[in-house]
């Protein structure tokens, strides 16, 4: 009676027991990329050849141009303008459809078509979009505008929509029970708890349509993305370089405005 | 006297000044980028007759071209996205631990990893896939690397910060058990932040599907190619074709991604 009974041996044997599910999912996914390289033809050879290419083409790159600073100032202004514009027109038009769609607030016949269009607008790629309006109003500016337009309410409304179904309704209750009108109880009641996350949401989405504002210029939808498409064709890689890395470091001055917004408004 | 100064006020007047200011900067970023923009307001007059005619073309699709060139450029177009995912996570990996602070605590190293982060998020996909493009010739290579390439950025920031947020509990534990670090990082980090990298994983794939479609369009291989071919060619009803498949897979790759996301996290 005095010895301890045994530990049962299973138990101490391996702490960490093996998982074959897991080990399944590594093997698959190991199983699967042999697959698809040799489906896409990526061979060693052509990586290896591509590589002395590349010191070719960065040996091209380097030193960066800074001599078409005009050509640089004039397309980055007008990616900046079209990110600014877009942001600010996408945020008014994600107010109501946001709202629309929140379930919480809102009857089921506004929030499904709400929805449907939210989805819509975020279901193709900027740059399909921008073809589109390219199509429609023309080269420059204004398409990539209406493009990005259109991918900031797929992105805004969806975020408020979920910001506003989060709130608590106890203020809503409150501000109703005094007879107030839908609007007034919408000011009252539900912008007041939502206001810093929309902000949050409005910051982080200028930074977005700056990145995408660069690239709907590849399409024609005007900025710094068509310079880069011209510099691309004709072959000017050390304009190429100064452009991307102009690109960097307006993001990068972006992201730390962005943060420091959003503390202001914490 | 008193009663005055004890009356609430929500910000103070720094914080006042400050949201003035950023209101203010608003306002006038706004004006002045309305006033400067180029916008020739002729192109807009006949906008509507322009999106009439767009969908007049697009009617009735050209369906004969799916089997002809969209089925092979899409199933390119998912294995991009697939293996460009896998790609990214591998190089992401690495570049998270180094960048994030608990677990390689040496302030140089983590500012580069999070440089080369930011580096990789600026630079768009399509940027990277001329970069690409032009390193290895048109075709799937370029797009697959861009994929991964422009994903390293986003896993890696994401991954570093769920590894920041790992518990010390059973870091220390094996530390003080004599664990080296490998097995320190696969016991105690790993376990704690898999569910997060699973669900990084699934939510940039599903980026990546977007993202893959329209590589295309500057030779990276894919169902872009044949939008760009029939983009210049002006046949507007195949245009539709391929925007429909690219839509349609959109919309699977999100209902696959949901599903899978509710089973395991």
């Amino acid at each position: 009676m005095n010895s301890a009974p045994a530990l049962p041996a299973a138990s101490r044997e391996n702490p960490f027991p093996v998982r074959w599910t897991t080990r399944a999912v590594w093997i698959g996914l190991g199983l699967y990329v042999i697959y698809a390289a040799a489906r896409l033809e990526l061979t060693w050879e052509r990586f290896v050849f591509g590589l002395g290419n590349g010191g070719r083409f960065l040996a091209r790159m380097v030193p960066p141009d800074f001599t078409k600073m005009d050509l640089l100032w004039k397309g980055l202004s007008e990616s900046l303008e079209i990110a600014v514009i877009a942001t600010v027109f996408g945020v008014i038009l994600s107010l109501p459809v946001g709202l629309a769609a929140s379930r919480n607030l809102m009857p089921v016949w506004a929030t499904w078509p709400a929805r449907a269009f939210i989805a819509l607008c975020r279901s193709f790629h900027p740059v399909i979009v921008a073809i589109l309006f390219v199509k429609a109003v023309g080269f420059g500016a204004i398409a990539g505008i209406l493009a990005l337009i259109v991918a900031s309410v797929g992105f805004i409304a969806k975020l408020f929509a979920e910001a506003i179904e989060e709130i608590s309704l106890k203020q809503v209750e409150a501000v109703r029970a005094t007879g107030a009108s839908f609007m007034n109880v919408i000011f009252m009641a539900v912008v007041p708890q939502v206001l810093a996350r929309f902000t949050g949401f409005a910051t982080y989405q200028l930074d977005s349509n700056l990145r995408n504002s660069t690239m709907v210029g590849i399409v024609g939808g005007g900025g710094i993305g068509s310079t880069l498409f011209t510099a691309f064709q004709k072959f000017d890689y050390d304009f190429v370089l100064t452009i991307l890395l102009a690109i960097i470091a307006i993001i990068f001055v972006g992201e730390i405005l962005a943060g420091w917004i959003r503390r202001t408004f914490q | 006297m008193i009663a005055d100064q004890r009356r609430w006020e929500r910000f103070t007047p720094q914080e006042r000044l400050l949201r003035f200011t950023f209101y203010l900067v608003a306002v006038a970023a706004f004006m002045v980028s309305v006033q400067t923009v180029d916008v020739i307001p002729e192109f807009l007059y006949d906008a509507p007759e322009q999106v009439v005619d767009l969908f007049a073309r697009m009617w009735p699709m050209d369906w004969k071209y799916y089997p002809k060139s969209v089925h092979e450029a899409l199933i390119e177009t998912l294995h991009i996205a697939s293996l460009g995912t896998i790609l990214s996570l591998a190089l992401a990996l690495p570049v998270g631990i180094l960048a994030a602070r608990n677990v390689v605590p040496v302030a140089a190293i983590n500012q580069l990893a999070k440089l080369i982060l930011v580096s990789s998020r600026s630079v768009n996909s399509l940027v990277w896939a001329l970069l690409f493009v032009a390193i290895f010739g048109p075709g799937a290579l370029a797009g697959t690397l861009a994929i991964a390439f422009r994903s390293i950025g986003f896993v890696g920031k994401l991954f570093g910060e769920a590894l920041e947020e790992a518990q010390r509990g059973p870091v220390e534990a094996l530390t003080a058990a004599g664990a080296p670090w490998p097995s320190v990082f696969l016991k105690a980090y790993w376990p704690q932040v898999q569910p997060a990298f699973w669900s990084i994983a699934l939510f940039r794939w599903d980026i990546n599907i977007r993202e893959s479609a329209v590589l295309g369009l500057v030779g990276a291989g894919g169902i872009g190619v044949a939008l760009d071919t029939a983009l210049t060619l002006l046949y507007w009803d195949q245009v539709a074709v391929v925007l429909l498949t690219i839509f349609a897979v959109v919309i699977l790759a999100e209902i696959i991604v949901t599903t899978i996301r509710s089973r395991i996290i």
